[in-house]
């Protein structure tokens, strides 16, 4: 176990605590750079796919994970990031520009949700914010003029100081990979500085933060903008990627998979974020390799195991009905989503915690170390 | 004129669907402080058990829907049990996550078992009108509002008049002191799930005439029986049904004389609208925490 | 004039009357206690003046500013910091954390400068950090530091509350019940502290307190409340044999 001895303030602010920690950030990163000229474009199109989800995944952990404001409206403000890009790429603005004014338009966005949000609690402001998503998917498929209504809208190859970006390459990725750790970076900052410190005091008590000076409305209202404008960031990669955007892809299925984005990964850090959408993207991969791969497989186990030919097709057949069996997924979703409440409910971070302390002690570990406290409905409803 | 009325009737009929799932939110809610966002999955599983015993295996309409009712309840009773009980005593927000993973799943194999079209149950109130003057009222349309009044009534008799309606609101206020005073609260939350899962077949099937069964229609129609909840306060069994005849009267009159899209939308805008100026919607208490 | 001043102070709920008229006076340096049975209106009052609840009637001025329309969070920026009866701590946060919040009245950094964390920030963020090692060391929270709330017993958290207020380096603290639920030892740690935090620290020291060991020993006067009015007023001995008081407490 390594101890750590600290002899300056500064050990308590800068990001990473030792070398250690700079040693395998930098391991990461060397990967995650070479893994376009190792990977397959199918495995790098997700990717592409895991970085834009963890973006979103961290815009609403600031919201929902440190300043404890529910929002179930996400993907309202991805798609207004997502077709302020269209619209603009329309007059030929250049990527800086409509990359930065989509996030600043959804942070303005955000804001102004923000300020309704303000006096609605816990199951209010899931509803509010389900209602803004639905108001804005209604606007998009009927503001022809701009949007085009239910026919959508394309969106052309990015151009990036005059060369060409196709979405496929190995430069978009590396684009939206900066994009990431960009975020991540300002959110650490944002985490570590007074208004961070405000957000989690207005998640754990409004009343002491408010006794402590923090304008608790306007840190929501901050907390709102931030959160919309980083997610409008996404959106903009989000179109490019697609490279086609309608409304119907920005549902509250969306906005619920962002939420699942971080229930798996672990709603307490921004590790979360990235792991959950890990998590998320790749159940796609898994379901193909589940229908073209595993019947196969389970058919020869059988045959290894004695069955004979006949039966082991027969076995093939039946597994390759239920893997292609229709909305296979969305039951693989919800059994994830219980398992991850059940059993985890520190998300895979929490996972990866414990199993980091489990060998940092050992053989001292205790599994109460991260029991969790039971508290029992007190009615909530007196807040 | 008489398409007012018309589209009023129609309006509130389709309101009181909306009513009746949304009483199955505030049964859960009131017991549990919990949001079931998996609800409307439960009524459309409530409607499928009662196409299988009506359409398919051909019982009396009476006697599936009562066999549906108790199927339901059953399994409203299993869905507590393995998703919920574990995780009673944590945050809210992780029984909600559990609830919307659980309408995934029942979605998902409603979908695998009953396949994605849609189904229709034949009824005793399939066909056939009332008319009074140039009014032309469906008997489906009214026995959906019948049936929600006498469905109303009963529960707000069992919160408000009965030991045990006493007992799931005191577990409601405080788990842990309920229990204390000897209140079984595991039981009493297994039977409010029992209770408000039955509550959902009764809408599935009433509503089976009006619209057709299929896989997502519980989606559907819980998101928007939700804000009609919220509108109504989200504690309140009245205020449950009020909200539903709401949000059904205004979808209906939007459909009719706004242009087309605001059918959908203005429900959701009308809600936004309440929540602004009470926050706690039309029926709720308003109560700070003491520090 | 007075340092701190409450006039005709009142808040009804309804036909109950928590605060009644209540009018009082602290002056700078002193530490005034105010005591009284339960439901006596104790906590109401410090409600009032951290503006939880918008009083009935009545004004409340602090250094000669009338105070009663400022919003919750301007008290704190005025110098007026307090604690709670049942702690209102960020309990999924470390103790630093927690007492950096308490830094937050300080906190002169926009947005934009946090997001890059320019130099100004870090700079600052050092300032709070040494302000903060200060009162750790003034409380002895030493063991503690890295600490999460939710894991520390009910006693330390009360000292780190006492901690969090003391961080934004008030001119006047509310102390809501510091020795409840505190053993002997603690109690008496916490009646120095309370004193030292007047003599060292030059705090304005206003706290409601059922424990009469731990008043007589800190107070220099002593207020006694019941329904909402105030019984009586003065030193700790004084107020303790005042005929109204013996009564209220005894049931007469």
């Amino acid at each position: 176990m390594r101890f750590l001895f600290k002899t300056d303030y500064e050990d308590d602010i800068k990001l990473f605590p030792h070398s250690g920690y700079v040693f395998s950030y930098g391991l990461l990163l060397a990967v995650l750079l070479i893994a376009p000229y190792v990977l397959s474009s199918y495995l790098m199109s997700q990717l592409v796919f895991v970085c834009i989800y963890a973006i979103v995944g961290v815009g609403l952990l600031i919201l929902t994970g440190f300043t404890g404001q529910a929002s179930l409206g996400h993907a309202a403000f991805l798609a207004i990031g997502a077709y302020t890009a269209a619209y603009l790429q329309q007059f030929n603005v250049p990527f800086p520009v409509y990359f930065l004014t989509a996030g600043l338009l959804t942070g303005v966005v955000g804001a102004l949700v923000g300020f309704p949000a303000l006096r609605l609690q816990g199951i209010y402001l899931v509803i509010a914010t389900i209602s803004f998503a639905f108001i804005v998917e209604e606007i998009l498929a009927r503001w022809e003029s701009v949007t085009h209504g239910n026919e959508g809208m394309r969106v052309k190859t990015l151009y990036f100081l005059g060369t060409a970006v196709p979405r496929d390459g190995p430069t978009f990725y590396y684009l939206c990979l900066a994009v990431l750790v960009l975020t991540i970076v300002g959110s650490l900052n944002l985490l570590r500085s007074p208004t961070g410190r405000a957000f989690v005091a207005i998640r754990d008590s409004e009343t002491a933060a408010r006794s402590m000076g923090i304008n608790v409305s306007l840190y929501k209202v901050k907390s709102f903008a931030i959160s919309a404008a980083i997610t409008g960031l996404a959106g903009v990669l989000f179109a490019h990627k697609l490279s086609f955007i309608s409304p119907e892809m920005f549902t509250l299925q969306l906005s619920i998979e962002f939420i699942i984005v971080i229930l798996i990964g672990g709603a307490f850090s921004l590790h979360g974020a990235v792991l959950g959408a890990i998590f998320l993207v790749m159940i796609d991969p898994f379901l193909t390799y589940l229908k073209d791969d595993m019947p196969g497989v389970i058919a020869g186990l059988a045959a290894t195991l004695g069955a004979g030919t006949e039966r082991a097709a027969h076995i093939q057949d039946a597994v390759a009905a239920f893997a292609s069996a229709n909305g296979l997924k969305g039951a693989i979703y919800g059994i994830i989503i219980v398992l991850f409440v059940l059993f985890e409910p520190l998300g895979l971070y929490g996972r990866w915690l414990k199993i980091k302390l489990f060998f940092q002690v050992f053989p001292l570990y205790k599994r109460a170390t991260f029991k969790r406290q039971k508290i029992y409905v007190k009615s909530e409803r007196n807040r | 004129m008489l398409d007012f009325v018309q589209q009023l009737v129609s309006g509130i009929a389709l309101g009181c669907v909306y009513g009746l799932i949304a009483l199955g939110f505030v049964l859960v809610y009131k017991a549990t402080e919990v949001v079931n966002f998996a609800q409307g999955d439960l009524m459309m599983l409530g409607g499928f058990f009662a196409f299988t015993f009506i359409g398919m295996l051909g019982l009396n309409y009476w006697l599936g829907f009562a066999g549906a009712v108790a199927a339901m309840a059953l399994f409203g009773m299993l869905a507590e049990r393995v998703v919920v009980r574990p995780i009673l005593g944590y945050p809210q927000f992780s029984i909600i996550m559990a609830t919307i993973g659980l309408g995934y799943f029942l979605r998902s194999v409603a979908g695998i078992i009953w396949g994605t079209d849609d189904f229709k149950i034949e009824t005793p109130f399939s066909q056939g009108v009332l008319r009074i003057g140039g009014l032309v009222l469906a008997y489906d349309k009214l026995s959906v509002i019948a049936a929600t009044i006498i469905l109303c009534a009963l529960l707000y008799l069992f919160f408000n008049r009965t030991t045990l309606g006493t007992a799931m609101r005191a577990s409601s206020e405080n788990m842990l002191a309920a229990y204390y005073m000897g209140i079984p609260v595991k039981r009493v939350v297994s039977i409010v799930w029992a209770i408000s899962a039955a509550v959902a077949t009764c809408a599935g099937v009433l509503l089976a005439p009006i619209t057709f069964i299929h896989s997502n229609v519980g989606l559907v129609l819980g998101l928007k029986a939700f804000p009609a909840a919220v509108l109504g306060g989200f504690g309140s069994i009245p205020g449950a049904v009020v909200g539903g005849v709401l949000i059904g009267v205004i979808e209906s009159m939007a459909g009719f004389y706004l242009p087309q899209g605001w059918k959908d939308v203005a429900p959701y805008i009308v809600l936004l609208a309440v929540l602004l100026l009470k926050p706690e919607g039309l029926f709720g208490l308003h109560v700070r925490k003491k520090v | 004039m007075s340092y701190f001043r409450a006039e005709n102070l009142s808040l009804h709920f309804g036909g109950l009357k928590a605060v009644d008229a209540v009018s009082f006076a602290v002056e700078k340096g002193e530490i005034l206690s105010i005591i009284g049975p339960n439901g006596a209106g104790k906590s109401s009052i410090f409600n009032l003046i951290s503006r939880i609840y918008p009083p009935t009637s009545g004004r409340i001025f602090f250094e000669e500013q009338d105070i009663t329309e400022q919003p919750a969070y301007d008290i704190a920026k005025l110098g007026i910091a307090r604690t709670f009866q049942n702690i209102e701590l960020f309990e999924n946060a470390t103790v630093l954390s927690n007492l950096l919040v308490g830094r937050h009245r300080h906190s002169t950094t926009q947005l934009w400068q946090e997001l890059l964390f320019l130099p100004s920030v870090r700079a600052t963020e050092k300032v709070h950090r040494r302000r903060v090692e200060q009162v750790i060391e003034f409380l002895d929270l030493e063991p503690y530091r890295d600490k999460l709330i939710s894991g520390l017993p009910y006693g330390v958290r009360k000292v780190i509350e006492l901690a969090r207020a003391l961080c934004s380096e008030p001119k006047l603290i509310l102390l809501d019940e510091p020795s409840s639920g505190l053993n002997v030892e603690e109690t008496d740690d916490m009646s120095f502290w309370i004193r030292d935090m007047r003599s060292d620290l030059g705090i304005t020291v206003l706290m409601v307190e059922h424990d009469m060991t731990l008043v007589n020993r800190v107070s220099d006067r002593v207020i006694a409340l019941n329904y909402g009015r105030v019984l009586a007023m003065g030193s700790p001995a004084e107020v303790q044999q005042h005929p109204d008081v013996v009564a209220a407490y005894l049931g007469a």
